[in-house]
């Protein structure tokens, strides 16, 4: 056969094999993957998307490390049920300050793209510590140690840092006093709230643990948890301006 | 590249490769038609995809296709399709009263189906699935009502919360007595005693000081909880002679909570589900029992 013979030179040749691989790669990826980074249509214009706190980030940091990502996806999805249960389905534009993005793909639990606000902070506490005392069927594993663990804000700041390098638009005063807003946002009646809310005007900050006396990792989980998918104001989204 | 001599095999009189293993040899066999007319079907498809559906990167845009698709607004359609088709009978809802609804089986109907839906989802991780409670997370099954157990007084506590960040929050929080040094530690264990004992009907330390437990009651306490313990709905001052207390009705349980109180705090829902979801909520809580 034709075909064969004008294939023969690859299935002989692993080095021109390779060469013909990366070829038809880079077509694919630069024809699937590079538009998204210049169509201005891949992330929504939205209001009121802003930085992590230094607090949130550091709660993030603890959601990835103890791989909540597997078991809980933070991506709804555009699907009528999903609406109904979850709320508004989630925007490339809520995730463009997330290194890396936590959209997972796996619902042991559900979906947290929207759970800020939705329980109390108590709540939380209560379930991290031992799911079952108010979940009696939940599977998911208790975090007690959270509680107990001082959360570690020595490298915030290089945590700040290394974002900003990846373009959040973290600003110099937010880098310089990372440490400072994240105490202050746990422990408003001690740290600097004035600078802290002058940084992240509007921002909530508060004992999330409920103990105002340390900052822990459950202070830095909660925070996270109670800001997630709270940021859009839906009210001012123009859905129809961001069809897909 | 080695060039080799055309070999036909002669039991099947297929030509080979000429890659042999150890006298084993490869025929050259033609791939199969089907495949290979399915293969040239899927090309045919991905140009008439092309032309239909969104598909090609341009340099500020992408071509969005003649079929117009957007998966967004799909679920748009759909979710403004399911909207209305419930917009009828949720108006009736929001117009009509406790008596209306309850009389109404159309209406009943809608406000249980929808309200038990919402509650699985949004109340039964902190209330249970079966609006039991958990401790410091309300019974919604009982005729203990904190908040008032009235249809209305159950609309607002969902729509609005309790100690939110919502502006028309229910908000009533009691002194921490002990921690901000209002009464000293004698004093909190001979009200404690006295809560126990003469309220909550609960077994009181033996020797303790019901006398001035009772004076200290009526001091501090009584001014939210009542001088016979009943507590004030307005307030949110729980009613101390009911059976189930939030953090516990033992006498240990009611130092800590005059000591320093727990406060929960219930999310506002009527900006997160709407309205007619919060009533058919308020409905169907109502509805489990404890309703007056």
């Amino acid at each position: 056969m034709s075909a064969w013979k004008k294939h023969e030179i690859f299935e002989k040749n692993s080095l021109i094999l390779t060469i013909g691989i990366v070829v038809m790669i880079s077509i694919g990826g630069l024809v699937e993957i590079v538009p998204l980074y210049y169509l201005k249509s891949t992330i929504e214009e939205t209001e009121g998307m802003r930085p992590y706190t230094p607090l949130e980030l550091a709660g993030r940091n603890i959601y990835v490390r103890e791989g909540c990502y597997t078991c809980h996806s933070q991506q709804i999805r555009p699907l009528r049920d999903e609406l109904e249960r979850y709320g508004p389905y989630s925007l490339a534009a809520e995730s463009m300050y997330d290194r890396p993005f936590q959209w997972g793909s796996k619902r042991t639990g559900p979906d947290l793209a929207r759970v800020g606000g939705k329980y109390s902070d108590e709540w939380h506490r209560d379930h991290l510590i031992n799911p079952r005392s108010v979940s009696p069927t939940s599977v998911m594993p208790g975090y007690p140690f959270l509680a107990e663990n001082k959360l570690d804000t020595r490298d915030i700041r290089e945590h700040l840092e290394l974002n900003a390098v990846y373009g959040v638009p973290y600003t110099e005063e937010q880098i310089q006093y990372a440490r400072a807003d994240l105490v202050a946002q746990a422990n408003p009646d001690r740290g600097d709230i004035d600078g802290f809310e002058e940084r992240y005007p509007g921002v909530a900050a508060r004992a999330f643990d409920g103990d105002p006396s340390d900052v822990t990792e459950m202070d830095a989980l909660v925070a996270y948890l109670q800001m997630l998918g709270t940021l859009v104001d839906f009210e001012l989204y123009d859905n129809n301006a961001n069809l897909r | 590249m080695a060039e080799h001599k055309k070999e036909i095999d002669k039991l099947s009189g297929v030509e080979t490769t000429g890659h042999e293993w150890d006298g084993l040899k490869e025929l050259n066999n033609p791939l199969p038609k089907w495949w290979l007319y399915l293969f040239y079907a899927t090309i045919v498809w991905s140009v008439g995809y092309w032309v239909l559906m969104p598909s090609w990167p341009l340099v500020s845009d992408y071509t969005s296709g003649l079929l117009g698709h957007s998966q967004r607004a799909n679920v748009h359609r759909e979710f403004e399709a399911a909207m209305s088709e419930r917009a009828e009978t949720g108006n009736q809802l929001m117009e009509a009263s406790l008596e209306e609804i309850r009389s109404t089986p159309e209406l009943l109907e809608f406000a249980l189906a929808s309200g038990g839906a919402a509650f699985a989802d949004n109340c039964a991780p902190c209330h249970g699935t079966g609006a039991t409670g958990f401790e410091g997370y309300p019974n919604l099954q009982d005729d203990v009502w904190i908040w008032g157990g009235s249809m209305d007084d159950i609309l607002q506590t969902i729509s609005y919360g309790v100690r939110s960040e919502h502006p028309d929050t229910r908000f009533g929080e009691m002194l921490a007595f002990g921690r901000d040094e209002i009464l000293n530690d004698d004093e909190i264990s001979a009200v404690a005693n006295y809560v126990a004992a003469e309220l909550a009907g609960t077994e009181p330390e033996d020797g303790a000081d019901l006398d001035t437990g009772a004076t200290v009651y009526m001091d501090n306490c009584a001014a939210c909880h009542g001088d016979e313990g009943l507590g004030s709905k307005e307030l949110g001052a729980p009613n101390l002679t009911a059976p189930n207390y939030l953090y516990g009705n033992t006498v240990e349980a009611i130092e800590a909570q005059v000591n320093n109180p727990r406060h929960g705090v219930m999310p506002p829902w009527i900006d997160r589900l709407g309205e007619t979801t919060v009533k058919s909520l308020a409905v169907y809580v109502h509805s489990l029992g404890g309703g007056q």
